[in-house]
């Protein structure tokens, strides 16, 4: 089974239900769905685009993105998405890094592409430009402005082949390509089938943008099962009372993101004015749910089932907790992060790599199906965040891999994981990935930082802040504008510090290392 | 109101609320306020929310939005189109 048979099998199944909506109405049938995305295959094909390759999508959200994805797919080639509102140097070094055969975009982005492709070495990538994605016109537009390409099949790769390779934040400075399998994909899909048993009446919500791994979820899921996925634009997602007519308009029922939209979305959506009883699951993952919030959005919308979902990109969701019907109103702990998933299997683990009593401290171990397997090119980060070793009395089966999340958990009865906290630099903003270090990264190419440092700090309203200690070179403080500006050319929005300060030099441990324990408790 | 009283009062808002320490004169009227992170959605809200009381005005959700409020001359331009 691939990802395309789900496409496959709804087409035939369902081929005039809706299977993507966006938000100003545009939507398509799973029949135009397919035939869409079996053009672009046969356009890729024309390209050179065999199995084994990579294709880049550069792309705003929209149906032209999903048949995008499907197209790729269809060639037996794995997609890598990526965020459209990042800077291009950072997605020029993406696809040059994972040397994509083709890169699909907009004519928007395609001077800016095609600057930084070359900067990387890759400026002769051939791009596939579409006007405006949107409603499947742009890719149609496209496609029918050259003579049509010959007609392929559609190649069902085997489990072990690459379907998408995701690029997150990396400790080094540079994004890292998470590369995910076909088997790691849909072991995911069918665990989401087997849980939320989805019906093709269901409309899906697609709030994460596509470079993000709950895009997963959002896509595969509804159109495995004839059901609706109903894209939400970034701009919408951001803004709570937009974004609460637009779950009323779309009829979502079933609800996926970061808790960070949820509570931004309890506490100025004005939810009181929106009828949203379609609503049967809400799902969220990627962070802490802040308790207060929590309470608020189900005290506000008491009749949904809500699952806190966990898990890094490595493994997809690896364990999940569905929140009993009411909440004590007393309650000040996050939910836990859950029992494992019935695809995979998981330990606590010590320093050593001895498995830990139950209710002891220990890093999150998991293994199984939708563990990935590595990074793109870079065997030695694999190397230390996955072991091939056994680990503890599961040594017997050694021949597996473990994925070590970098988690602390304890384990409760019931087999119930609870989250403690994070063993490395790597923090969670708003559900997306961040390592500090990249941040640090980057501020040290700007020419009067001399010493950077950055911390991640609790915030209530926020859930986190991220600050950033510097000293400069002549010592006068930067303007915080230009420094905000200049990491907006090398940093997603999302990674840019909330906060700067500035000392004539940053404290030092001992051993002349950053002192960061310091460094957390000053402003 | 003149636009450049708008100007001045939204300045002063956003360099008390969120950029603290900061020097008046490196915010132009033209300084990206959203794709730079100087406003970050809650900020946004909170801005939202300033620009309601302060100007008597009501802002429309689908405004809210980089194409209305990435600098000062938009914010103004937004605000004064509603007085």
């Amino acid at each position: 089974m691939t990802l395309q048979h789900y496409l496959d099998e709804s087409v035939e199944r369902f081929p005039e239900r809706t299977a993507v909506r966006e938000a100003d109405g545009a939507s398509v049938t799973y029949g135009e769905l397919g035939a869409l995305s079996d053009r672009l295959r046969d356009r890729l094909a024309s390209m050179g685009v065999s199995p084994g390759d990579r294709v880049g999508i550069y792309l705003r959200k929209s149906i032209d993105a999903v048949a995008a994805i499907f197209g790729v797919l269809k060639t037996g080639a794995a997609y890598v998405p990526v965020d459209p509102s990042a800077p291009p140097s950072r997605n020029g070094y993406i696809f040059a890094n994972c040397s994509v055969k083709v890169a699909i975009t907009e004519k928007r982005f395609e001077e800016g592409l095609r600057k930084h492709l070359a900067a990387e070495g890759a400026g002769d990538t051939p791009l596939l430009v579409i006007g405006e994605a949107g409603g499947g016109a742009g890719l149609h537009a496209a496609l029918d402005a050259v003579a049509a390409a010959p007609r392929v099949a559609t190649i069902h790769t085997d489990a072990d082949a690459l379907a998408y390779i995701l690029y997150t934040s990396g400790s080094t400075g540079k994004p890292k390509g998470v590369m995910l399998t076909q088997r790691n994909a849909t072991s995911f899909v069918d665990w989401c089938s087997e849980t939320f048993a989805p019906v093709p009446e269901d409309v899906f919500s697609s709030h994460a943008p596509f470079h993000f791994d709950l895009s997963i979820l959002d896509i595969y899921t509804p159109l495995k099962h004839g059901a609706t996925l109903a894209l939400v634009p970034e701009d919408v997602g951001k803004d709570p009372q937009k974004l609460a007519r637009l779950i009323r308009d779309a009829r979502i029922t079933v609800w996926y993101s970061t808790p960070s939209i949820l509570s931004l979305l309890v506490q100025y959506g004005k939810l009181e004015d929106f009828d949203l009883s379609h609503i049967r699951t809400i799902l969220f993952a990627g962070e802490v749910f802040p308790i207060v919030h929590l309470k608020a959005l189900h005290a506000r919308l008491p009749h949904p089932r809500y699952f806190n979902l966990y898990g890094p990109t490595e493994t997809n969701v690896c364990t999940f907790y569905e929140l009993p019907s009411t909440i004590p109103v007393e309650r000040a702990d996050p939910f836990p992060i859950g029992v494992v998933c019935s695809h995979l299997e998981a330990v606590v683990v010590d320093e050593e790599g001895n498995e830990v009593g139950k209710g002891e401290r220990g890093e999150l171990c998991i293994r199984g199906a939708s563990v990935t397997p590595g990074y793109w090119n870079l065997p030695e980060q694999a190397a230390k965040a996955y072991l091939t070793t056994g680990v503890g009395k599961s040594a017997a089966a050694s021949s597996e891999r473990w994925y070590k999340t970098g988690d602390v958990v304890t384990e409760e009865p019931g087999g119930v994981y609870v989250y403690a906290g994070r063993k490395d630099r790597m923090v969670k903003k708003r559900g997306y990935r961040v390592e500090l270090g990249e941040i640090e990264s980057c501020l040290y190419r700007h020419p009067n930082v001399r010493e950077a440092a950055v911390v991640a700090i609790p915030d209530d309203e926020l859930g986190l802040k991220v600050r950033a200690h510097v000293a400069t070179r002549d010592g006068a403080r930067i303007s915080v504008i230009a420094l905000k500006g200049f990491c907006a050319q090398h940093l997603p929005v999302y990674m840019i510090p909330d906060v700067f300060s500035f000392h004539p030099e940053l404290p030092k441990t001992s051993t002349e290392k950053t002192d960061y324990q310091t460094l957390l408790k000053m402003e | 109101m003149e636009r450049q009283d708008i100007v001045d009062t939204v300045k002063k808002f956003i360099l008390e609320q969120f950029l603290p320490g900061e020097d008046p004169d490196e915010l132009t009227t033209d300084t990206p306020l959203m794709t730079t992170g100087i406003l970050d959605s809650l900020a946004t809200l909170k801005l939202v929310t300033f620009l309601e009381q302060e100007f008597d005005i009501t802002v429309e959700a689908h405004e809210a939005d980089a194409a209305n409020l990435n600098t000062l001359d938009l914010i103004a331009d937004l605000v004064d189109g509603k007085l």
